[in-house]
């Protein structure tokens, strides 16, 4: 017995280092042919197995479809989630049972508030203003001569990565003392006006918006994208229809347009609301959450990683996953519906 | 042992496996190794010092992980001060810094791949690990623990201990009770080094009094999101010369409250620098620029003739020569530091330092360990490193120091005359140390209607029970 397993562990180890171990060309080659003749012989089953007449039942054509999406779903996400809301009733090192103290504590002391406050203000002014800027800068843009120069321009910031975004923000913001030469363009726009430079990230609560005016910038473009798709989808003769009984300007915009493309301002404003809800990148670069602008994804992270309080920070991760659902939920519906339409 | 070792190391054993068999050679694996000092056998030359790491086993061949907070500059000294280690034991080290390692560390404990050694800046922070993953760290062997006796004082020793037992072998050390300023400034101004606390705050009063278009303070305390750690020193340390260190050491341990009277004097104290619109916040702003000025350039103005002092550790001394390269360091050079005069007959000293832990019991682990807790290694670092590092190893010989402030923190770290006491806020709970505390402070300096005694309640009442 003991032999036999030796024997194993011992060509185990030969074709392993035979795979691993790859160091002159001839063996790099004759590994490539390997893979080959592997690629060939598995895809050549597959297709086999595929091309064999009718006898496999339904159940397992769909398993094998869906079963590797589906197993991956519930190990990773399923799994991790069912452990944050099963850890969040415990203390920090998930020793001791503590019930609903975590959620408690998220919604009675002061410094949890002020994240729930600030998370919301997030919610609130970020698909609004993101979806009201790029709805107002569709429609102007509509149709005329510099449309895609003007486009290209508003929907650059989507192409830059949110830290990358806070990092150029934080400039804008950058405060130097009255007496010395401004480095940050908000700053140097105060002093060009004849007024005191503000610290943009530290005075509370208006930072929030200086930070919030970031996500704005990055998702109005976004907003802007798919409104002018869906105006441009608005059919002729509706609009003619409308002009020949008089609408004009902000009343067209108003009984027309809007009307034509609510669902996907629906699916805009909900899209947007669901990454202003998770955003993390953004507060930690340019704040640290300091100051009070703290919102719930940076304050989890904060609790589990920084300050090793693995309760709390499940507490407030089941939080945000709460507040989420019921938005992606009705984002879903609306697609569904929008899709029904079509 | 870690999966990525096991894979490694079945890779490596593999692939003897084919070489061997390639060459048709039937001796046992390993056999033919033999590079360098054979172990157990002499010392290759100039090794003299390392034989006794040699001797605790068969290290020839062997890798040895290192995960650490330090990066940068201080990583590659860091690195650098292996080399004759490696050279003479053939053990390969390998080194890996994170700026999320405090995050990353029990991440790492948790998923199984913790690293064979690992540098852990907080006592706080290895008092959690020990508590949270007892089998994951283990402790102190024989070895390490004779070298802590032999070149650390008890006071050192306590702090790599949990529960009793000795975990960490302290690495490097660090002074934080400095005040840097510009010796030609002063000489120029006719100003004196102050020697007690009310020599400070009058030589304070002189500055504003003398140069109205400048301000005596300058400070920052942005750090990312550890925004804040700065003006817990400062607090700390005040502490420590208003207080004194009995009430420092009952303060940190939780055995006062937070928010006890004398810590609300010793922040008021703190705020009539701190927030005092006369001193603060020379070249950069008012008072509350201070919460928003990295810390790294929060004395930067004095090499403009903006601000006169600025409270920091030792090792900001490398800060400096982020403003200009040829920025000499030293009591006749542009910068220098003074003493943080004490209020009282006490002389206490605030510092920091790393702990070395292990997460493996293998015989590279332990001589590596062993050689980290010893006189040689500090004598190795102190050769490679620029300005901003000692060591609290008595073993440590001064002369190799490269920089005047290190050798002004080693004369104070190693004197009776001061009193050293473990930066606090590394020594505090996870939730205060590394989070209400840093916050408060931040509060404090950024909004002018928090009151001491809000900022120290709000902070008391985040202590864990």
């Amino acid at each position: 017995m003991e032999n036999i397993r030796l024997w194993v562990e011992y060509f185990w180890e030969q074709i392993s280092g035979f795979l691993l171990d790859a160091e002159t060309p001839v063996h790099k080659l004759l590994l490539m042919l390997v893979a080959i003749v592997l690629f060939v012989v598995v895809m050549g089953a597959i297709l086999l197995a595929v091309d064999r007449p009718k006898r496999v039942p339904n159940w397992l054509v769909t398993a094998a479809f869906a079963g590797p999406a589906l197993l991956a779903l519930a190990f990773g996400l399923v799994y991790p989630a069912l452990r944050t809301a099963y850890q969040s009733f415990f203390n920090r090192n998930g020793q001791e049972f503590v019930g609903l103290d975590n959620y408690v504590t998220a919604f009675v002391q002061p410094e949890f508030q002020v994240v729930l406050r600030n998370t919301a203000l997030w919610v609130l002014l970020v698909p609004t203003l993101a979806t009201f800027f790029g709805l107002v800068y569709a429609v102007l843009v509509d149709r005329t001569r510099f449309e895609k120069a003007a486009k290209a321009l508003i929907f650059l910031p989507m192409a830059i990565s949110l830290v990358g975004a806070s990092i150029i923000w934080r400039f804008v913001y950058e405060f130097r003392d009255a007496a010395r030469a401004q480095t940050g363009l908000a700053n140097q726009i105060l002093v060009g006006l004849g007024l005191e430079p503000y610290q943009f990230l530290v005075n509370a609560p208006w930072n929030n918006v200086f930070l919030i005016a970031v996500l704005i910038w990055i998702q109005a473009g976004f907003a802007m994208t798919i409104l002018s798709a869906a105006i441009k989808a608005i059919p002729d003769d509706i609009v003619e229809a409308a002009r020949l009984d008089g609408l004009k300007g902000v009343q067209m915009f108003r009984y027309i347009t809007v009307p034509s493309i609510r669902p996907a301002l629906v699916v805009v404003l909900t899209t947007i609301a669901m990454t202003t809800l998770k955003v993390f990148d953004i507060v930690r670069t340019m704040t640290g959450g300091n100051f009070g602008t703290s919102v719930v994804a940076n304050e989890f992270y904060s609790q589990s990683f920084v300050q090793g309080n693995g309760g709390m920070g499940a507490a407030l991760a089941v939080i945000l996953f709460l507040i989420v659902i019921p938005v992606v939920i009705y984002n879903v519906r609306q697609l569904r519906l929008s899709e029904e339409i079509r | 042992m870690s999966m990525y070792r096991k894979r490694r190391s079945a890779a490596i054993a593999s692939g003897l496996g084919l070489a061997l068999a390639l060459a048709a050679c039937s001796g046992p694996p390993g056999s033919e190794e033999g590079a360098g000092a054979a172990g157990g056998g002499e010392a290759a030359e100039g090794c003299e010092d390392y034989q006794q790491f040699i001797e605790m086993g068969d290290l020839d061949g062997t890798e040895v992980e290192v995960y650490t907070t330090i990066t940068g500059d201080e990583a590659e000294a860091q690195e650098a001060s292996y080399e004759e280690y490696e050279r003479c034991t053939g053990s390969e080290i390998s080194y890996e810094a994170s700026d999320e390692f405090e995050a990353q560390i029990a991440v790492r404990i948790q998923s199984g791949s913790a690293p064979d050694i690992a540098y852990i800046p907080q006592p706080g922070l290895l008092q959690r690990l020990v508590n949270d993953f007892p089998d994951a760290i283990q402790p102190a062997s024989e070895e390490v623990s004779e070298k802590v006796d032999e070149f650390f004082t008890e006071e050192w020793r306590e702090y790599g201990t949990v529960n009793g037992e000795l975990y960490g072998s302290p690495l490097g050390a660090n002074a934080k009770s400095f005040v840097w300023y510009s010796p030609a400034m002063f000489e120029e101004a006719g100003y004196e080094i102050p020697q007690t606390w009310d020599d400070l705050i009058a030589l304070s009063d002189q500055i504003v009094a003398d140069h109205p278009d400048t301000k005596p303070w300058c400070a920052g305390i942005a750090s990312g999101d550890a925004t804040g750690w700065p003006a817990t020193d400062w607090l700390e340390d005040v502490v420590l010369r208003t207080a004194g260190t009995e009430v420092y050491d009952q303060w940190f341990a939780h055995e006062i409250p937070f928010n006890d009277p004398q810590i609300v004097s010793a922040l008021e104290a703190t705020g009539e620098i701190l927030r005092n619109p006369d001193y603060v916040n020379g070249g950069l702003g008012d008072v509350s620029s201070i919460a928003n000025t990295a810390w790294d350039a929060g004395g930067f103005p004095i090499l403009e003739g903006q601000c006169w002092m600025h409270r920091a550790a030792n090792f900001y001394g490398v800060n400096w020569q982020q403003v200009r390269e040829d920025v000499e360091i030293g009591e006749d050079g542009d910068v220098f530091a003074f003493y943080l005069p004490s209020a009282s007959e006490e002389k206490p000293l605030l510092g920091g330092g790393e702990f070395v832990v292990s997460f493996e019991d293998r015989p590279e682990v332990n001589a590596f360990h062993t050689y980290l807790a010893s006189d040689v290694w500090a004598n190795d670092k102190a050769e490679v490193s620029n300005a901003g590092w000692v060591s609290a190893n008595s073993g440590l010989d001064p002369e190799l120091l490269q920089s005047p402030i290190d050798r002004l923190s080693n004369e104070l770290l190693a004197s009776d005359e001061y009193t050293f006491r473990f930066d606090a806020s590394d020594l505090m709970p996870g939730p205060v140390g590394a989070g209400s505390f840093w916050e408060g402070m931040t509060n404090w300096l950024s909004n002018p209607s928090a009151t001491e005694d809000e900022v120290l309640t709000f902070i008391e009442g985040s202590w864990p029970e």
